[in-house]
């Protein structure tokens, strides 16, 4: 067990000392996960709260951030939506990654219908961009956080779907896997613990690189008001609020949430990044 | 009287279909022998000419297109390779395969390895028994115990190869095949491994059906040596005289090819005229080693020759041993 925690160590090492992007994005990723633990102690003010400031007030060092037009504190809200935007981005990818690759992993293990019937789905959902296909399915089933989980789930299914079913292929026939039909394993039980298991670091760095774009989807599904309502704190609806006011020059109302919104996005890919060179070597520079 | 043979194989072929036309690839053709129980038999060819197409029939991981093979006189052919995990012949059919860095899962520990099999074959889950059966396996394969922990990647290739025989034998099982065991390993981790596996059959009685191009393993390791050409087996007999006294066209080119370090025995190396045949829908009429044959004749492009039995324990499949016998065969 220490040889492992002593590799774990060296590469964590290596990452650290060879690709400070990596590192950066790594403490970003923790900052962001700190804002969704506490950030309703950490905000100044109650984010949902009214007129804590006068209207538009611009960034000062009463309101960092400025107020928004109904007076309420940005940085408060900023803050207090990292946690709705996280758990949203979070659990659809967790639900596609866990949906998308048992599906994919059957595929490419049986191969015959099931291999059939998951390239059929992978692929009707593929025949959509991707963003106006969420965008019809939250029109169709209403607005609510589960919906929005569920929709962000099944546009990003496929990705999953597709390297799972690719990775078990590679391995189907591998001589580890005739040894263990040899040792009696159930065609079952070598999927599960002898194939699935030696994808996982390919699917891990697929759902980082994943998590980016989930969060933007939501938001994005937000922003044009078929996601979260007002006026609950969330990124995509603050950007959204502010717009009106871009053109008259009150330009912190939608700035600041988009700047929290590009820097969880931006960490995540590059984590996703960092992510695949540890896990993939011959990737290194 | 003989007794029943441990395996008995008859008439097997093996056709796989090849992608985007209705050709079938002949890989093993209508192939017939037998093993005795604690029997060790070699199993030769050049690469692609079937053996591990052949071996993996017998083991049950790929299903056959024709023919039969009995095992303690049943016949296992017929069950499809899917559930062929849950028969009691499962632990009695074990194979070591060829590269050990393919063959062992490299997320499992070398204990993980080795406890597999003990785990769904014998039915051991009690982690104490679990333990004991592995580090007595391990013993027999000379694998250190402190090994036991580690993943492959930190082993050596000649352990890894331990680890892979360690799990082969871990079952007991009454016919351990073995495909080209050492062919991946460095030339001085090779002897030490044939050893073993010497030492392993004397101790344990097992049965072996080795599979290698390198006849001087062969020699070593088997009472009897079956000769495989393109699919199909040309010449069988005892491994010594196979070898001091070739019948098959074949198998005298394949013993001319052998390194020796004997300055006496000045072997002329036979070349190989002509191309090999497609193994693709080949035809049943000629013999597969027509064309390159250096004696072949035109009853060779007519007929394909039949596995004969020689007298002995000798077999082979050609037709120059009815010119031979006409008195106008080639003198050696
Ligand atoms: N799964 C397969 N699909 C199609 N052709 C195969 C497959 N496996 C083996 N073959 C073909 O069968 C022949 C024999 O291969 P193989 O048994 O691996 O030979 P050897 O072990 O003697 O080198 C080769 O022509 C090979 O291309
Ligand atoms: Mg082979």
């Amino acid at each position: 067990m220490s040889t492992a925690v002593l590799r774990m160590a060296r590469a964590g090492r290596y990452v650290v000392l060879g690709n400070p992007l990596t590192f950066g994005a790594f403490l970003m990723l923790a900052g962001l996960v700190t804002l969704a633990l506490f950030g309703h102690w950490i905000a100044p003010y109650d984010p949902l709260a009214t007129a804590v400031g006068p209207r538009l007030a611009p960034p000062s060092t009463t309101h960092w951030f400025g107020t928004d037009h109904l007076g309420r504190d940005i940085l408060s809200r900023v803050i207090v939506a990292t946690r709705l935007d996280l758990l949203i981005a979070i659990s659809a990818v967790t639900l596609s990654f866990a949906a998308g690759s048992a599906a994919g992993a059957s595929a490419g293990f049986y191969g015959g219908w099931t291999e059939r019937i998951v390239t059929r789905i992978v692929d009707t959902i593929m025949a959509f961009p991707l963003f106006v296909l969420a965008m019809g399915i939250m029109a169709a089933v209403g607005t609510s956080v589960m919906n929005i989980v569920l929709t962000v789930a099944l546009i990003n299914f496929p990705s999953y779907a597709r390297i799972a079913r690719a990775e078990v292929n590679v391995r189907r026939n591998a001589g580890y896997v005739e040894a263990a039909r040899l040792a009696g394993n159930t065609p079952r039980r070598i999927l599960a613990v002898h194939i699935y298991p030696n994808c996982l670091p390919t699917l891990i760095v697929q759902a980082s690189m994943n998590m980016g774009w989930a969060i933007l989807s939501a938001a994005g599904l937000s922003f044009i008001g078929l996601g979260v309502r007002p006026p609950t704190a969330e990124w995509g609806i603050m950007v959204s609020d502010g717009s009106a006011f871009m053109m008259s020059g009150e330009w912190w109302v939608s700035t600041f949430p988009g700047i929290a919104l590009m820097l969880a996005v931006l960490s995540f890919n590059l984590m996703g990044d960092g992510l695949r060179d540890l896990i993939d070597p011959r990737r290194r520079s | 009287m003989p007794a029943s043979p441990l395996l008995e194989v008859s008439d097997l072929s093996k056709r796989f279909p090849v992608r985007g036309s209705r050709s079938l690839v002949h890989a093993v053709d209508r192939v017939g022998f037998s093993l005795q129980a604690g029997e060790s038999v070699g199993l030769v060819g050049e690469s692609g000419c079937g053996k591990s197409t052949l071996v993996r029939l017998v083991t049950r991981l790929l299903d056959h297109t024709g023919g039969e093979i009995r095992f303690e006189g049943q016949e296992i052919g017929a069950i499809p390779s899917a559930h062929f995990a849950h028969r009691p012949e499962r632990a009695k059919i074990q194979m070591v395969f060829q590269d050990p860095t393919d063959s062992l899962n490299p997320r499992f520990t070398a204990f993980d390895t080795v406890a597999d099999p003990i785990r769904h074959l014998a039915g051991v889950s009690e982690r104490r028994l679990l333990q004991d059966r592995v580090a007595e396996v391990a013993d027999l394969v000379r694998l250190p115990g402190e090994l036991l922990g580690r993943y492959p990647h930190q082993l050596s290739g000649g352990q890894q190869q331990r680890v892979g025989i360690a799990r082969a034998i871990a079952v007991s099982p009454q016919l351990l095949i073995l495909d080209e065991p050492t062919s991946a390993l460095d030339v001085s981790v090779q002897a030490v491994i044939l050893h073993l596996l010497a030492e392993l059959r004397r101790r344990l009685g097992m049965s072996y059906l080795f599979v290698s191009h390198d006849l001087n393993v062969v020699r070593l390791i088997t009472e009897r040596v079956m000769v495989m050409y393109a699919g199909r087996i040309v010449e069988v007999g005892p491994t010594a005289e196979v070898f001091s006294r070739p019948n098959h066209p074949y198998t005298r080119a394949l013993l001319s090819a052998i390194p020796t370090f004997d300055p006496n025995s000045r072997r002329e190396r036979i070349r190989l005229p002509g191309e090999p045949q497609s193994p693709i829908d080949p035809s049943p009429t000629v013999c597969r080693f027509f064309g390159r044959c250096p004696e072949g004749f035109d009853r060779c492009a007519r007929e394909m020759p039949a596995l004969r039995h020689l007298g002995g324990d000798r077999h082979v499949a050609c037709h120059l041993l009815d010119r031979d016998h006409d008195g106008e065969g080639p003198s050696e």
